[in-house]
């Protein structure tokens, strides 16, 4: 048995139903596509299931029984996603439909008129590995506020080219925004330095935690206050929960200083034709009716990742991350994009295979029951950094074995001598 | 399990491949285009130059897998030396084939090479693969008509 792995492993792949079924063919399932979607425990499901059964109301708006077990149900959601974070405060957890909303809340808001306003001759400070999500709004943002957008390069191994910090984060920066984990090359990112260096500046800072939250226990309330990122923001349905969720949590000082994103019902104190004002954070932030079965089946879901609890999660994680890098060193041709290291990285490898393009690994693999993705994973910037125009992904999870690994590693055997570049 | 993938990758399309047809890009052309497919990042950049109704050439630099690769290459095979309605005509013979989700039977005097894709309309993700070189064909041949009539 290799040290790291949970304990439990069996017992928890059977909170997996998904996990039990085959493939065309009768070929076992092997899911190493956990970094693109994460598979639900029955938890999850039972408390959707139940939730539309049982429960199901509008929230915050319905003056009877069902609608008060909805809010109540709605509101325990955010009091699990606080607790998953360790947020300072309950009512920072904002719920959005997924990260890139998320992210956009933040990019958008931060153009409007308010104190933190984007104006000509700031500057926004991203990363050459972002997801595009953690891209785009940005570049959006900065042509409509004529403010500046400027990013971290890589290097060679593939993380944060930090030699030239002093000339990105400047007195000009308002904004650092970056991702905690990558989601293709896997590298840990130095959330507390970075921050620490934005807010030295006066600048605020954003952390895509899509990848990080599903992997890394995370602590908000512990971190130093001028370590702690002002933002952060994951998905649901990456940390065994569904989709259509996401989370913004927020600092309540930004959270207050930024102006409303969406306007609509339950975001709003008083309406009148000339004008409105506000609700407090979080409703101010959550116009129209949420996504309810959502979140309550997001808290089950942080709930049961809790309950493994997130240090046994990481370090299943990095032994079984390293567990693959070893394998794929033996298969001739394979070449790692990112750290080497297990210990400095997170669960998803993306890599090529000399001879054979990305998407026709991840057919053969397919045939054969093993779920990869291939193509730009959303970072096309970081692939060409490396010169590569797409690649493979693999990515595990807490129900992954190695038995699991060992099928995928004979299955890029298999996908070299098909293709007859063994 | 290799039957399923043998009907994908036909020996046809492996060898294309591995050595494509009138591959690299080349002088005289009244059009370039540049494709991409946002989903996986395959790219082609393509030229025509057609000449008195005829495609006299057909070049290009494409990146992406095998599939995408040989359909290139079969296309060129396919177009070149034909005049533009003909080509326009097999153009629409092998979207029929790659829509018909594997129910289309090919017809090889007009296909020839691109019989072996018939296979590849049976798995959905990848027909955008195999149609990519052609799209960005008929684009640069509209765009190649649209300049000589200028």
């Amino acid at each position: 048995m290799i040290p790291g792995l949970l304990p439990e492993l069996q017992v928890i792949r059977k909170d997996f139903p998904i996990l039990e079924r085959t493939l065309a063919g009768g070929q076992p399932l092997v899911y190493l596509d956990s970094a693109n979607t994460s598979q639900k425990p029955q938890v999850v499901i039972d408390a959707m299931v139940d939730h539309l059964e049982r429960h199901n109301a509008n929230v915050a708006r319905a003056m009877h029984q069902l609608g008060a077990e909805s809010s109540e149900a709605f509101e325990a959601a955010r009091d699990k996603v606080a607790a998953f974070l360790g947020a300072p405060e309950r009512d920072e957890v904002i719920f959005t439909k997924n990260a890139s909303e998320a992210l956009n809340l933040v990019a958008n808001t931060l153009a409007w008129a308010g104190p933190r306003q984007l104006r000509e001759g700031d500057e926004i400070v991203i990363t050459e590995m972002e997801h595009h999500s953690n891209i785009v709004p940005w570049q959006l943002v900065a042509q409509r506020s004529g403010a500046t957008l400027r990013w971290f390069g890589l290097t060679d191994d593939g993380r944060l080219d930090l030699s030239r910090i002093d000339e990105l984060i400047t007195e000009r920066t308002k904004v650092v925004s970056f991702t905690w984990v990558s989601n293709m090359l896997g590298t840990v990112n130095p959330v507390a330095e970075l921050t620490r260096r934005a807010h030295a500046v006066g600048a605020i800072v954003v952390v895509d935690a899509s990848q990080a939250a599903p992997q890394l226990p995370i602590d908000l309330a512990a971190m130093a206050p001028e370590e702690r990122p002002d933002a952060l923001v994951f998905t649901g349905h990456k940390v065994v929960g569904p989709t259509g969720i996401g989370v913004l949590w927020g600092s309540r000082a930004l959270l207050e200083e930024l102006p409303p994103f969406l306007g609509g019902g339950d975001m709003i104190e008083t309406v009148a034709m000339e004008r409105s004002t506000f609700a407090a954070i979080p409703h101010k932030f959550e116009a129209g009716t949420p996504p309810i079965v959502e979140a309550v089946g997001l808290g089950a879901a942080v709930d049961y990742l809790r309950s493994v609890g997130l240090d046994a999660v990481h370090e299943h994680e990095r032994a079984i991350t390293a567990y693959a890098l070893e394998g794929l060193a033996t298969v001739p041709g394979a070449k790692v994009l990112g750290p080497l290291d297990a210990a400095e990285r997170g669960g998803a490898i993306s890599f090529e295979l000399a001879g054979v393009h990305p998407h026709d690994i991840a057919q053969v693999l397919d045939v054969r029951g093993v779920a990869v993705r291939a193509g730009h994973h959303c970072a096309k910037p970081a692939h060409a950094r490396f010169g590569v125009q797409s690649s493979a992904r693999m990515s595990s999870y807490l129900y992954t074995t190695p038995e699991e690994i060992d099928a995928f590693i004979e299955a890029l055997h298999y996908t070299r001598s098909y293709f007859k570049v063994a | 399990m290799s039957q399923e993938l043998d009907a994908l990758y036909q020996e046809i399309i492996l060898d294309h491949y591995k050595n494509p047809h009138h591959a690299g890009l080349r002088e005289p052309f009244e059009a370039e285009v540049h494709h991409v497919n946002p989903t996986c990042g395959d790219e082609i950049t393509l030229r025509v130059h057609v000449n008195d109704g005829v495609v006299d050439d057909v070049s290009y630099d494409a990146l992406g897998c095998s599939i995408s690769q040989a359909s290139a290459s079969v296309m060129t095979d396919l177009v070149i030396g034909r005049t533009v309605d003909d080509a326009l005509s097999i153009h629409e013979e092998f979207l029929t084939l790659m829509q018909g989700k594997g129910s289309v039977e090919p017809d090889e005097d007009v296909l020839e090479d691109g019989i072996a894709f018939a296979g590849v309309a049976k798995f959905p993700a990848r027909v955008k693969c195999a149609l990519l070189s052609w799209m960005a064909w008929k684009d640069a041949t509209a765009r190649s008509l649209e300049a000589s009539a200028r």
